[in-house]
């Protein structure tokens, strides 16, 4: 069973399943996402067997396989899983299916076929399997480039009215961030090269290396710029709310749910193990840019008037809170800030779900547009309710598990900073309440009014006044229906299941963490030792 | 406090959150199609959950009160923290086990009438069992963790029924402001369980009990301080006091239950059941002290110079609630006679609820006191129950206030020192308070001339609403007694508090009782002397003094919240968007234009002019030349 | 005649040849003037080789007098398309290729 090359089909089977079914001929679009489905749901299944495949007291890296790809550089297509990756994958496995249905009765603009919608989405996930599953940096660098053309053709072939603009953004901004950490990976190779006498890409060798301090740190900064775009933390966030807002929701599912997460998956497995004594220097920085980030960001959030910009500042936020868990060196917080990656891929990706359906009901995307929504859809206020209670970290969602362990874990070593991001809680429910007061409660307004009576009692002019009786305004809102429920159903449960009952992620990515902290040279227990305390102390 | 693992019916106490929870589940997912009976499902989880709390407090009895706890899983576990979701069910939590089931099983019947005609009943149950569970949940919990679930938990029903007829834009910002407001206190609690962790290594009661003796004074009194900030969020205290009154805007059952029985008063469960912690630190202590003291007189102050009948019991809540502050901050003095006071206030306080539900019930929903009057003879036992329930807030002797008010204000003076006489005699000037307010309730509701607006036709409640009012009432008569005189609840509590030292009064119990029956009774004879004696006037009179029209605002608390919070956030809010767009995009894009722009201005240089690039070539050419000569020369 | 007199008549013979295609407009004359140019360095690399005393020079000179007449057939095929649709010889008016 552990010799089914579970981590090689996945990435294959997307891979060409996208092929197929961009070249089913024009016109097929039902069969396009019924194969769509079919192609992810296999590869949902992979994710499952797989994490039953796995060890979690095992070794390190399992499900391994390695084949010599460019042997001239040492560089190899090595695939392996830790319990980090592991769970990322099960989070993409899960999205995917999620996102096709989401996208069953989308249609394409202009000319383009949906179709092709569906082959980029399956395309992007193969590309997202070979990230995290990628154990050579090299390779992990190629899928980190490769993921950014689907998703560029997903925002800017399918997106919103500025669409253009948006892709271009994301492209240019993801760019700048891959070639500093392309310098970084060549640097990274020349420096094994010197310290081996033979240069290699391979993760698990290139954690053995020691590396001088001051390279460290060059080396370091470059993975961490591209990560910090990537992720994205304040201040290089601000291509997220544009691409966030113009992209499809399928799109935007997929872009905050997972790509976003190979930034901070990027710190955790590859900034910190490789650049252990530049990690422990540079982290006061990270974690000044970290808590900046919670708070600034939620505070943004707040001032948006666009439904999707201000799902992707809480977004924003989100990271924050996952990076001051990587970078406060505990086990605790670092399991809570990886558990945190796939919580907030289910929480933001079914916030963006739930607004993508209003939006589907009213064409717009203005906040103010809404109102009172709640009184005739009542299924869709209750999925934006638990979705924005997710959000907000309430206990009893799966979001709370892993806020609550990056706090309590970095509490003990970096107290200040802490305290500072715990504010970012009284934030986050305001920007989740407020939107949701002003779009679900209150009187029926917006564009989603009925129009044939008057809404207002006043400015009725005498002769349909009397034909029509100031009738309470009511909204032609449809709740949601069995296909959205669909959608809605299976999120909504992870959000409940796992937020009572972690314990099983945790058991996979415990391990994995506490190698990694080993690597870092910080205690595995809560109170770490004073090599972090630099913006700690009070 | 040594636990041991529960057998028998207490191991199946996870039932009592399990019931609410389910029905709640079955409610929420089961749409439509329960409607018909959703009310009865609601009803009967809870009435279920009260008799199988009522036979594991027997057992419990039976055991001697020993602490029994219930193992369930693993919550989280990694690295060295370790959380299980563990119940414990000692004497304090099956006090509160039984307050919350019994008065929340009585709304949840009286709620069948109130709620008859509202098309959304069924969610009304549901929400309402969310609650009960939260509740229960937060009351059971063996550690920090899962109390802060429950607590969190009854914050999220709280809003949901706040928030019920959320068409109303007033009940959507009241529950907005409800959450947002608790959840500054709960970041308080938050940084706690933090701090218990760095500290301590651990956040089971047992473990947190155990050794915090053993830590230094300022990290305790931290501690300390931040779980009362918890607390205050909670239960509506000083300074986050003014959410409790705008929640009146949730339907009345949800005021009797949650905003006046049990929920508003976790802060003090939390207090008492963090008493070991509180024991180490006077200094926590006495901040606790002060929150409670200020409180009280607040609400008592505000509570006079109210209209609605709802905002004045919801002000009078905030003022008891002071009250059981102001006791457990006593210490061990205080803690019996603190949980003795919550008790008789959650029979009275839900009783006045629902009595002021029933009289809304009866004037189309209107809650304008200046417009009611002489309703006394048209609902008799709304009267007769409401009543009582009066009585018994005010401390009239032999009821049930009567019994547990007293024994905080002699808690009070048997500090002994002179803060000890500032803290009892405030509690005896906010009593006189209590009774001019609710005086001048009973006289504008039952008493007068009545002054409805046109088309009301008041009329008694169905006898679903009236059972339950006359069973709190009767709790309002005689728990009093039965939790001081018969029953002691000191007894009962002894297992979590110890038995406390027979206390040296400063002040002779006969005295103490006298005095706040003489301030009470002036009390009542100035509201009679100001309300009674004349007409009341429909519209609020506008020419008042500056005391009363404080009073009316409620001391300005929404306007300082208003101008040191909400504008300079709404202020920043905006300033941040500016900078973000303008600012950090804007320098984005503004390199992405600086690029286009200077590229575009270097292609001017192509003029399409044959001769000009010929004449470009050769400068070119020349400076080549130039430089080679000048390195060869040089 | 020494060396100085050939390599200063072919500056000459250059800057002339530059000028003329600098200011003028025709565009028979300006080929006419890089033809000059070409010359020039012609005979300058003649000069050399025959002061070196080597072949190089001399091959290379007929090299560009190839590549020359071949310019020429391309040159004045394009200068009569451009003559025949735009009725003008000047090189100013050619100017289609400009940013």
């Amino acid at each position: 069973m552990t010799d089914f090359p579970f981590l090689l089909a996945m990435i294959a089977v997307p891979a060409v399943g996208a092929a197929v079914v961009a070249a089913l001929p024009r016109g097929s679009d039902e069969l396009a996402k019924r194969l769509a489905l079919g192609i992810s749901a296999v590869v949902l299944l992979l994710a499952v067997l797989a994490t039953v495949a796995f060890d979690p007291d095992g070794e390190r890296f399992q499900l391994t396989m390695s084949a010599s790809w460019i042997p001239d550089f040492g560089v190899d297509f090595a695939l392996g899983v830790d319990g980090i990756a592991l769970v990322l994958l099960l989070l993409v496995g899960v999205l995917v299916p999620v996102v096709v249905l989401a996208s069953w009765r989308d249609t394409a603009p202009g000319r383009r076929s949906m179709r092709t919608f569906f082959a980029w989405v399956l395309l992007l996930e193969a590309m997202m399997v070979g990230v995290f599953a990628a154990t050579d940096v090299f390779l992990f660098y190629v899928f980190f480039e490769a993921m950014l053309v689907p998703m560029y053709f997903l925002i800017g072939s399918f997106g919103g009215p500025r669409r253009q603009y948006a892709a271009i953004k994301f492209f240019l901004y993801s760019l700048v961030g891959g070639l500093i950490m392309l310098a970084a990976v060549i640097g990274l190779y020349v420096v094994s090269t010197s310290e081996l006498g033979q240069g290699t890409f391979a993760f698990d060798a290139l954690r053995q290396l020691d590396i001088d301090p001051g390279v460290q740190k060059l080396l370091f900064l470059g993975f961490f710029i591209a990560f910090a775009i990537k992720a994205p933390l304040v201040p290089f966030h601000t291509w997220l709310p544009d691409a966030g807002a113009e992209a499809p929701i399928g799109g935007a599912v997929l872009l905050v749910g997972v790509l976003d997460k190979v930034g901070t998956f990027g710190l955790i497995r590859y900034c910190l193990p490789l650049f252990p004594d530049a990690a422990r220097d540079l982290a006061p920085f990270v974690l000044v840019l970290a808590v900046a980030g919670i708070l600034y960001a939620a505070l943004l959030a707040m001032g948006q008037t666009d439904l999707k910009r201000l799902v992707s500042y809480t977004s924003i936020a989100h990271f924050g809170f996952i990076t001051l868990g990587i970078f406060a060196f505990t086990t605790e917080a670092a399991t809570g800030a990886v558990l945190y990656m796939v919580n907030h891929g289910i929480a933001t990706g079914l916030l963006f779900l739930v607004v993508g359906m209003l939006i589907a009901r009213g064409g717009s995307r203005r906040i103010s547009d809404y109102g009172g929504v709640a009184t005739q859809a009542p299924r869709l206020a209750g999925v934006f309710l638990i979705a924005g209670l997710a959000s907000l970290a309430l206990p009893g969602t799966n979001s709370f598990v892993s806020e609550f362990l990056v706090l309590v874990g970095s509490f003990p070593a970096v107290p200040l900073f802490t305290v500072l991001a715990t504010l970012g809680m009284i934030l986050a429910a305001l920007y989740v309440l407020i939107v949701y007061q002003r779009t679900m409660h209150g009187p029926p307004r917006g564009v989603l009014l009925v129009d044939d009576g008057t809404p207002e009692p006043a400015g009725t002019d005498g002769a349909t006044a009397t034909l029509t009786a100031p009738a309470p305004a009511r909204l032609r809102v449809r709740d949601l229906d069995r296909l959205e429920m669909a959608v809605a159903a299976p999120m909504v449960a992870l959000i409940i299941v796992l937020g009572f009952y972690p314990q099983p992620l945790i058991d996979l990515i415990e391990p994995a963490v506490a190698a990694t902290m080993q690597d870092v040279g910080a205690a595995p227990a809560g109170i770490a030792p004073a090599t972090t305390d630099a913006g700690g102390t009070d | 406090m040594d636990t041991v693992a529960a057998d028998g019916l207490l191991a199946w106490s996870w039932l009592l959150i399990a019931l609410p929870l389910a029905g709640a589940a079955v409610l929420l997912l089961g749409g439509r199609r329960t409607d018909r009976w959703g009310h009865l499902l609601g009803t009967g989880t809870v009435v279920t959950a009260f008799v199988l709390g009522l036979l594991c407090t027997l057992q419990l009895a039976d055991a001697g009160g020993r602490p029994v706890s219930v193992e369930l899983w693993t919550f989280i576990e990694t690295g060295s923290l370790d959380v299980p979701v563990g119940l414990l069910f000692d004497p304090l939590s099956a006090v509160f086990v039984l307050l919350i089931t019994g008065v929340g099983a009585l709304i949840h019947i009286y709620s069948i009438g109130y709620m008859a005609h509202d098309p959304r009943r069924r969610r009304f149950f549901a929400y309402l069992n969310l609650f009960v569970a939260a509740m229960l949940l937060l009351v059971l919990g063996d550690n920090f963790v899962v109390l802060y679930v429950g607590w969190e938990g009854v914050g999220l029903a709280s809003y949901l029924l706040i928030a019920f007829w959320h068409e109303r834009p007033a009940a959507a910002t009241a529950a907005k402001k409800a959450f947002i407001m608790n959840r500054v206190g709960d970041v308080g609690l938050a940084l706690a369980i933090f701090l218990m962790f760095a500290q301590l290594g651990t956040v089971t009661y047992d473990g947190v009990f155990g050794s915090v003796g053993a830590l230094a004074g300022g990290t305790v009194t931290a501690i300390g301080l931040l779980l009362l900030l918890g607390a205050c969020g909670k239960s509506g205290q000083f300074p986050l006091q003014a959410w409790l009154p705008d929640a009146m805007e949730g339907p009345t059952p949800v005021s009797a239950l949650i905003h006046a029985a049990t929920m508003v008063t976790a802060g003090v469960y939390l207090i008492a059941r963090s008493a070991p912690i509180y024991d180490e630190t006077p200094t926590a202590r006495a901040v606790v002290l002060a929150v409670g003291a200020i409180t009280l007189l607040i609400g008592a102050i505000v509570g006079c110079a109210q209209d609605d009948i709802k905002k004045v019991l919801a002000y009078s809540t905030v003022s008891q609630i002071g009250y059981m502050f102001l006791a457990v901050g006593l210490g061990p003095a205080g803690y019996v006679a603190g949980l003795a006071h919550l008790l008789t206030h959650g029979f009275f306080k839900a009783g006045l609820f629902l009595g002021a539900g029933s009289v809304m019930h009866a004037m189309n929903d209107a809650v304008d006191m200046r417009r009611f009057g002489g309703l006394a003879s048209r609902m008799r036992i709304t009267f007769v129950t409401f009543g009582l329930g009066y009585l018994a807030l005010i401390g009239f002797p032999f009821l049930s206030g009567f019994y547990t008010k007293d024994a905080i204000i002699e808690a009070a003076f048997d500090r002994g020192d002179g803060w000890g006489y500032v803290l009892g005699g405030v509690a005896i000037l906010a009593a006189g308070l209590t009774a001019f307010y609710m005086t001048r309730l009973m006289l504008m509701t039952f008493f007068g001339r009545p002054r409805w607006d046109e088309g009301v036709h008041p009329h008694e409640s169905p006898s679903v609403m009236t059972a339950p009012m006359v069973l709190l009432a009767l709790g309002s008569v005689l728990a009093g007694y039965l939790l001081v005189v018969a029953f002691p609840l000191e007894e009962w509590l002894v297992p979590v508090f110890g038995r406390p030292e027979a206390a040296e009064h400063v002040v002779a119990p006969l005295v103490v009782s006298a005095l706040v029956t003489v301030v009470m009774l002036l009390g009542v004879a100035s509201a009679w002397m100001f309300v009674g004696r004349r007409e009341v006037p429909v519209t609020a009179p506008a020419r008042v003094s500056p005391v009363v029209l404080a009073a009316r605002r409620a001391l300005y608390a929404d306007t300082v919240n208003e101008s040191l919070f909400m504008r300079p956030g709404q202020w920043l809010t905006r300033a941040l968007v500016f900078l973000d767009n303008r600012g950090v995009d804007g320098a984005v894009n503004g390199l992405a234009a600086a690029l286009g722009g200077s590229s575009s201005r270097l292609g001017r240089t192509q003029t399409g002019f044959v001769r000009s690039y010929a004449l470009g070539m050769l400068g070119g050419a020349v400076v080549v030349a130039g430089a080679l000569l000048a390195v060869t020369a040089g | 005649m020494t060396l100085t007199h050939y390599l200063v008549l072919a500056a000459i013979l250059f800057t002339i040849g530059a000028v003329g295609v600098l200011v003028r407009r025709n565009a028979i004359v300006v080929f006419m003037c890089i033809e000059l140019m070409l010359n020039s360095v012609n005979l300058t690399l003649v000069t050399f080789a025959r002061a070196g005393g080597t072949l190089d020079g001399q091959v290379m000179a007929f090299f560009v007098m190839v590549v020359a007449a071949a310019e020429v057939v391309v040159g004045l095929a394009i200068i009569m398309s451009i003559y025949r649709t735009r009725r003008s010889a000047s090189v100013d008016d050619a100017n289609l290729l400009k940013y």
